[in-house]
């Protein structure tokens, strides 16, 4: 039988999975773990597929929240690194104070957006850009900005005005750019979400956790965490196929 | 002759840079007729492409005057072609649509000149690579693009910075070949010529005049007429006139490197 040739290539890390797995459920019956401290994976699994709890309305939920805030961090973040990448006065007014907000420690300003926007996916959409846009906004000026000086010379030549330049030469140039910080504000946003819904939030499987920390249910707490995970893995999968369909030209993995 | 096509008059230029100014070239005077081709070889770092930039009015000369076709220049030049040592092709854009570049950045109807782009990538043996991107094609293929590129609006200037430095021998041979025949090409008048090298064989092998530069700052060191007869070929490179002519510019290099006086 012919192993195809992906399997192959991630058979060692699903082996080690597996054995991990395993190896967890033996140590839980064998050393008799209370469920509460850390619950086996079959127990795990009876959580994820369970009725007891609305999966479908939290993962609906963190969704909306993951994917809004991917969308929010994403526009946001190159609209501004174009402006960085448009204009020397623009960049001076714009970076020092996006690196002021880059620094404060967003998990910190949460409550506030709480208390200004309410209960809601919104808020937590904010919060989720918030910590996502910063590396956009760098990798769009950046990616704009490193542009072989004879192309810029080939727009001077050919009286090609600014934007035009923009529009055929430097923000191609910069989509490889772009591409790779959306990979990583994929991963940004998802803490982003969940974070929100620790420090308010009605539904959604951060909610969802925390509620588990007073009944107890640390099956469920897992069985989030396998979910979260799951939202995680797609959206970052989306990006990357989307970085493959978009930008065939320029190998952005990593 | 008549007013040359391009005048340099005492054009002098000194980079103020981070450490201080730099001369880069100092006194150049000289000029190329309409239809010539000249070429420029001089030590690296002499003022070679310092000097085909203020040419192209990408950047003002801090001394002197720049004319071309009876004109000061005193902006970026809009007929003239381009071709730097990497092809700097568009990495997301098929050969033709890289071909067409200059039209849609000159705001032309790119419709127009979609036969001209395909004629030029046949007469460069490019045909049947018009759909496939730069990526996928070698170094002298990516090269032969550029040069479609910087003929696609018909320049009557070309401006060529070490375009085939970065190619092997070989290559470079074939492409300095087919250099000559697109020049030459049909009945047209000839586009006047403007080829920075650092190789005296191509220099000797392309141009009707070879002009030697010192090093920084660049000054004119000799000017050599090469009366081989045209067309080139092969052969030419073989002939003691071919070989008379390399000695003269090899010798004009060496004495400026060994006997530099202090700046
Ligand atoms: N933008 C610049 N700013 C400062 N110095 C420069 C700049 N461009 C070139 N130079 C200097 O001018 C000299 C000539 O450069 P260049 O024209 O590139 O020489 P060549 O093409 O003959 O190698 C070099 O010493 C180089 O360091
Ligand atoms: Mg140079």
């Amino acid at each position: 039988m012919r192993v195809p040739n992906r399997l192959r290539r991630n058979l060692p890390s699903i082996v080690l999975f597996l054995a991990l797995l395993i190896l967890w459920q033996v140590a839980v019956s064998a050393f008799r773990m209370r469920e509460y401290i850390l619950p086996s994976p079959l127990a795990v699994f009876r959580a994820i597929v369970s009725f007891e709890i609305p999966w479908f309305v939290h993962l609906w939920v963190t969704t909306a929240e993951i994917v809004g805030g991917f969308l929010l961090a994403g526009a946001v973040g190159v609209v501004l690194g174009i402006a960085i990448a448009w204009s020397a006065v623009l960049a001076k007014a714009l970076v020092p104070f996006l690196v002021f907000v880059n620094t404060l420690p967003k998990v910190a300003v949460a409550p506030l957006f709480l208390l200004w926007l309410g209960y809601g996916i919104f808020p937590n959409i904010l919060i989720a850009a918030l910590i996502g846009f910063f590396p956009v906004v760098i990798n769009t000026a950046v990616g704009l900005t490193q542009v072989d000086e004879e192309l810029l010379d080939l727009g001077r030549v050919f009286g090609a005005p600014k934007w035009k330049v923009f529009v055929k030469i430097r923000i191609p140039n910069g989509l490889p750019y772009i591409l790779s910080a959306l990979k990583i504000t994929a991963t940004a946003v998802v803490v982003g979400a969940i974070v929100g819904e620790f420090v308010a939030s009605q539904s959604g499987l951060g909610n969802v956790i925390v509620t588990t920390q007073t009944n107890l249910n640390t099956p469920v707490a897992f069985a989030a965490l396998v979910w979260i995970s799951v939202i995680g893995l797609s959206v970052y999968g989306a990006v990357a196929l989307a970085a493959r369909w978009l930008a065939p030209w320029a190998d952005t993995s990593g | 002759m008549s007013v040359p096509f391009i005048l340099l008059d005492h054009v002098g230029m000194t980079y103020v840079a981070g450490s201080g100014p730099v001369e880069a070239l100092r006194e150049i005077s000289f000029g190329v007729g309409r239809g010539e081709f000249v070429a420029l070889v001089g030590p690296s770092g002499c003022g070679k492409s310092t000097l085909l930039r203020i040419v192209a009015g990408l950047r003002p000369a801090t001394e002197g005057t720049v004319s071309v076709g009876g004109e000061r220049v005193r902006g970026p030049l809009a007929s003239v072609g381009m071709v730097f040592q990497a092809p700097v092709l568009l990495k997301w854009r098929r050969l033709l649509e890289n071909v067409l570049l200059p039209a849609e950045l000159a705001g032309l109807s790119r419709a127009d000149y979609v036969a001209r782009a395909q004629d030029l990538l046949r007469l460069t043996g490019l045909a049947d690579f018009a759909a496939k991107f730069p990526g996928e094609l070698s170094g002298g293929m990516q090269q032969r693009a550029s040069l479609c590129r910087a003929l696609l609006l018909d320049p009557p200037l070309l401006l060529m910075d070490e375009p085939f430095g970065a190619l092997d021998a070989m290559t470079r041979d074939e492409m300095n070949l087919e250099l000559l025949r697109v020049w030459g090409e049909g009945n047209r008048e000839r586009k006047t010529i403007l080829f920075v090298t650092h190789s005296i064989p191509e220099a000797v092998f392309l141009a009707d005049r070879v002009v030697v530069m010192t090093p920084r700052p660049g000054r004119v060191a000799r000017i050599f007429p090469i009366p081989l007869p045209r067309p080139r070929t092969v052969e030419t490179r073989a002939t003691a006139e071919f070989g008379r002519c390399s000695l003269q510019v090899y010798e004009a290099l060496q004495v400026r490197q060994t006997t530099r006086e202090p700046a």
